[in-house]
């Protein structure tokens, strides 16, 4: 191993939010590593891979070429009764990623600022003494090793075993997560290669939505979110779906993904002494669309700052790393709460409320409205939720 | 806890909603059941369907 056995800072996972956690520290000069327990980072993928260039630009970064494999210039939802909303915005607004290659660059800007990586490496303990966290217990393939730090970041995707660990509460409860399933396909007939398709229903896909998001050519990622709660599983329920619609006749699946998607249980303390959690890890995802790459980026790069400030002040107390609690909550924690809400109330409606919001959304002509980025027309189809919503329920 | 190898994705997503943190993803999934309390949780979550209780005879 070349790593060493003290550093600044630890950060256990290489995914989008540790990546940008460990880039925003390794900027500010400390020394910094990252670990992941993959043998090949981004792989085995756990997403849709949809994206756009706002979280990126807020870390100073810019889209690369060489991860996007499709722009994507709007959305075609489908109600319960097949009834189409066009959402077309006349230009690209977003794009689907390829996570594979995505995952490593990121993870290699980091590298570039000065981070430390090692991938195949299992964090399978927390160093805690006098109620601090002071560093992990690790394995390299089946080398068993200790590194000390001054403060961990638990970045380690939903499962969020780390901080659990460490002894914080991190909600499991499965009202807050949907179980999530995809394939990736090839040889599917895709109805416009720029748009991504959402299909909505109880009997489609009980409290989530089925979701096509092409990848270029005849590619799409074809996946399933639905609550967790549920007698007939995820795949069930996508394999209907795709035997019952005629454009994957000729599909190929070339990929399978599952995993778990924390929507809703946004957390108000995420640190402790020595320890901080962030991403999926923290249930830092948009509760409505589930959206996290974004969310895992920018939570990143306030932990980041949070940290290397702390650090530098000498205290990683839970006192000293509290500003992370606080600039998160006001930059994006009181907005996905907001849409927790709607999505708790979403999940509930009926095929035919469904059916009755999909007629107003079009009386609005909303495919007339054009905006700016993904995130935007994401923002727009949470408003347009809650109106629905709101009158449905009579309030 | 039964899991079936075979069917499991490791996507992990079972070991998010254990309320007792009795399953583990290393190179693969385990159960420690002495600590499960059957709550059926991970059961309920898996896309695959890959977990099962043991039958009892
Ligand atoms: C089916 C599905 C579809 C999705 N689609 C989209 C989408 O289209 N757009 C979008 O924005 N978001 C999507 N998401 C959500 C998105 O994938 C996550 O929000 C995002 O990956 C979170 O990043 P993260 O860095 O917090 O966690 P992750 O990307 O999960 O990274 C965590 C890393 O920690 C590592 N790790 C875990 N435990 C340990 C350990 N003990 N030791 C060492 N390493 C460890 C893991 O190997 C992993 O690499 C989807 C999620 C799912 C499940
Ligand atoms: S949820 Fe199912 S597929 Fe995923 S790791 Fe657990 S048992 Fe395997
Ligand atoms: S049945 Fe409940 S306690 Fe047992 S492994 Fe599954 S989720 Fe954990």
């Amino acid at each position: 191993m070349i790593i060493k056995d003290e550093y600044d800072v630890v950060v256990v996972g290489a995914g989008p939010a540790g990546s940008s956690t460990a880039l925003a520290i390794a900027r500010s000069g400390l020394d910094v590593l990252i670990v992941d327990r993959n043998q090949e980072l981004g792989c085995p993928k756990r997403c849709g891979e949809g994206f756009g260039d706002y979280a990126l630009n807020q870390i100073g970064l810019k889209r690369n070429e060489k991860w996007v494999d499709q722009y994507i210039n709007g959305a075609l939802l489908y109600a319960p009764n097949g009834k189409k909303i066009v959402m077309d915005y006349g230009k690209d607004v977003g794009y689907i990623i390829d996570r594979k290659k995505f995952d490593k660059w990121l993870a290699l800007e980091a590298c570039k600022a000065g981070a430390q990586i090692q991938t195949k490496t299992i964090v399978d303990g927390i160093i805690k003494e006098s109620d601090f966290v002071k560093g992990i217990h690790a394995k390299f393939l089946s080398e068993h090793f200790d590194i000390r730090a001054k403060v961990v970041v638990a970045a380690d995707g939903a499962e969020s075993t780390i901080a659990k660990k460490a002894g914080m509460k991190i909600p499991s409860s499965p009202n807050f997560f949907d179980s999530g399933f995809q394939y990736e396909m090839a040889g599917i007939d895709l109805e416009d290669k720029k748009k991504l398709e959402f299909y909505f229903g109880q009997k489609i896909a009980p409290g989530g939505y089925i979701w096509i998001f092409p990848k270029g050519e005849d590619r799409a990622n074809v996946g399933i979110g639905i609550s967790a709660e549920n007698s007939r599983t995820a795949k069930a329920y996508l394999d209907k779906f795709i035997k019952t619609n005629r454009k994957f006749e000729k599909g190929s699946i070339i990929e399978v993904n599952g995993g778990a998607i924390p929507l809703g249980g946004v957390m108000h303390d995420m640190v402790m002494n020595g320890l901080l959690v962030v991403g999926d890890a923290a249930h830092q995802i948009n509760p409505l669309h589930g959206g996290g790459l974004a969310e895992s980026i920018i939570a990143g790069k306030i932990a980041g700052t949070v940290i290397s400030d702390a650090i530098a002040k000498n205290d990683v107390s839970r006192r000293g790393l509290s500003n992370y609690n606080r600039i998160w909550w006001k930059e994006r924690g009181n907005k996905l709460k907001n849409l927790e809400k709607a999505k708790t109330l979403f999940e509930k409606l009926s095929d035919r409320q469904l059916n009755t919001l999909a007629n107003e959304l079009d009386k609005k002509k909303i495919e007339e409205i054009t905006s700016g980025n993904l995130s935007k027309l994401m923002k727009l189809i949470s408003k347009l939720a809650i109106v629905g919503i709101k009158e449905k329920l009579g309030f | 806890m039964i899991i079936n190898k075979e069917k499991c994705l490791k996507c992990g997503g079972c070991v998010s909603v254990c309320p007792v943190q009795a399953l583990k993803l290393e190179s693969e999934l385990k159960c420690d059941n002495d600590k499960c309390i059957k709550c059926k949780a991970c059961i309920n979550f898996c896309p695959v369907g890959a977990l099962k209780l043991e039958v009892s005879k």
